[in-house]
């Protein structure tokens, strides 16, 4: 039994959402609390922009909870890049205890689902969670400098710039963590870099499998499912990974890098990177939560865990999902 | 089935999803610009031996290629030879102008980081290896030229 059952509902009181102008132009963009006019954010290196906007985020999140930064007991919170810099040095601006988690792009489940077990066991009052990703900071950790003139190839992603924070409490209105479904490190040997979506894929596979076997749940008893960043490619081998086990997902099945930038936007098989399902999360599916549109959400971000080093050592890429249930709630 | 196996199986499977590019397209606009900036090199070549009718022709190619590389570190900077690359693919990166363009674009990227460490260091992190192939393999066949005339 792989899943967590939480009794006592942790809510996620206060949300906040930051992108850049791209992002702002995608589906989502409405939903956003803020885009940036520009990648860098008044900022001198784009490191420091996706620094600023993890401060940024939390900052807002904290205030749109209703809550002053001295209520928040801890503060988890990771990243893309080497030693989770940009959130360790947004933490050094706050007076919080601090916890960096690194799950790649699945870290916003991992900083919700730990907070939310801390909550939920009574240790801790408020807890803030986020991440971030900055496409300028991964691009040229994991790729190339941006003015070199290639081509992407067609299974290639877009890391998003995007960001999303939110608190979580012992109390509050607000839509509730229900349930929380851990994921192994699933590798299914694939070596391409520019394929995550094919990498990731039978993680999250693995982890939907344990989750619906061990709930008793049919993908039909949720109103969203939705992947993190898979791509177009990669929840399409999702489906196919599940169909292949039984499983059949329906129309309200959705992986939120797939649809995450407007179409023209050249992004290829669409966005990656922990800020996409950061930042959908914490405006559109919360917004929709919020409203009661949605009642209960399966929420399961995707990470590689590959990095360039192993990659050129010729591993081939792990990939890790966690899968977090998020029901609207009754008001307390 | 062991994981050898389903990974094997897997990969296929992906394999046979994957998208792929049109060659076509890919190919014509790769011979346009490539070709393009052929022409210009040969323009400004011969554009040079018009303008100093004394200069040899050693000196105009060297002065050519000097040109290409400036243009295209120009174009880099002003961020517009990523966008012409975009289109391009092979027909940009081949010409000497891609060779400048993969100097310049990691001189601008690391400048952050200073100029000796991040600059210096990373200039020729993508040309590096263009350079050490070049000059292994010019020594290589050097080596079989000198050994056939001895022979």
């Amino acid at each position: 039994m792989r899943t967590i059952y939480l009794k006592n509902k942790p809510r996620i009181i206060g949300a906040y959402s930051i992108v850049g102008p791209k992002e702002g132009r995608g589906p989502f963009g409405k939903y956003f609390d803020y885009v940036m006019d520009h990648d860098k954010f008044g900022e001198k290196t784009f490191e420091k922009a996706e620094r600023k906007m993890i401060e940024h985020a939390i900052s807002h999140s904290i205030k749109k909870a209703g809550l002053k930064k001295e209520d928040i007991d801890l503060m988890l919170s990771g990243d893309l890049l080497n030693q989770i810099i940009s959130s360790s040095y947004a933490a050094r601006s706050f007076n919080f205890p601090y916890l960096g988690l690194f799950g790649a792009c699945s870290t916003m489940a991992e900083t919700m689902a730990v907070g939310s077990l801390l909550v939920d066991g009574c240790y801790l009052n408020n807890v803030v969670c986020s991440t971030s990703s900055h496409f300028s900071t991964a691009e040229r950790q994991f790729r190339f400098p941006l003015e070199l003139g290639n081509q992407r190839v067609p299974t290639s992603q877009w890391t998003a710039t995007a960001c999303g924070s939110c608190v979580i409490s012992k109390s509050g209105n607000g839509p509730c963590v229900t349930a929380i479904t851990f994921g192994r490190v699933i590798d299914f040997g694939v070596n391409d870099v520019n394929n995550m979506g094919a990498a990731m894929a039978p993680s999250a596979m693995d982890t939907l499998i344990s989750h619906f076997e061990d709930t008793k749940r049919k993908p039909t008893d949720y109103d969203l499912i939705a992947t993190g960043d898979l791509g177009k490619l990669g929840s399409e081998i999702l489906i196919d990974l599940l169909e292949d086990k039984g499983l059949k997902l329906g129309p309200n099945y959705t992986d939120f890098g797939h649809v995450y930038f407007s179409r023209g936007e050249d992004t290829m098989c669409g966005a990656s990177g922990c800020g996409v399902s950061a930042s959908v999360f914490n405006s559109f599916v919360m917004r929709k939560l919020l409203n009661k549109e949605y009642k209960r959400v399966l929420f399961v971000p995707t990470g590689a865990l590959m990095s360039t080093t192993a990659s050129q050592q010729g591993e081939s890429i792990p990939g890790v999902s966690h899968a977090i249930v998020v029901e609207s709630g009754d008001e307390k | 089935m062991n994981d050898k196996e389903r990974n094997k199986i897997y990969n296929q499977y992906v394999e046979a999803k994957i998208p792929r590019t049109r060659p076509f397209p890919s190919l014509l606009n790769s011979f346009l610009v490539g070709g393009i900036i052929c022409l210009l090199g040969q323009g400004i070549n011969d554009l040079l031996l018009v303008i100093f009718p004394t200069m040899s022709e050693q000196s105009a190619w060297a002065l050519t290629l000097v040109v290409l590389i400036f243009l295209a570190s120009f174009l880099t900077g002003i961020g517009v030879y990523d966008k012409i690359g975009k289109f391009a693919g092979g027909g940009s990166i081949v010409p000497i102008t891609g060779f400048s363009n993969s100097i310049a674009s990691p001189a601008i990227e690391y400048k952050n980081e200073g100029i000796i460490f991040g600059m210096c260091v990373k200039m020729f992190s993508i040309a590096g290896p263009v350079i050490v192939c070049g000059v292994a393999g010019s020594m290589l066949v050097g080596l079989i030229y000198f050994i056939i005339g001895v022979l």
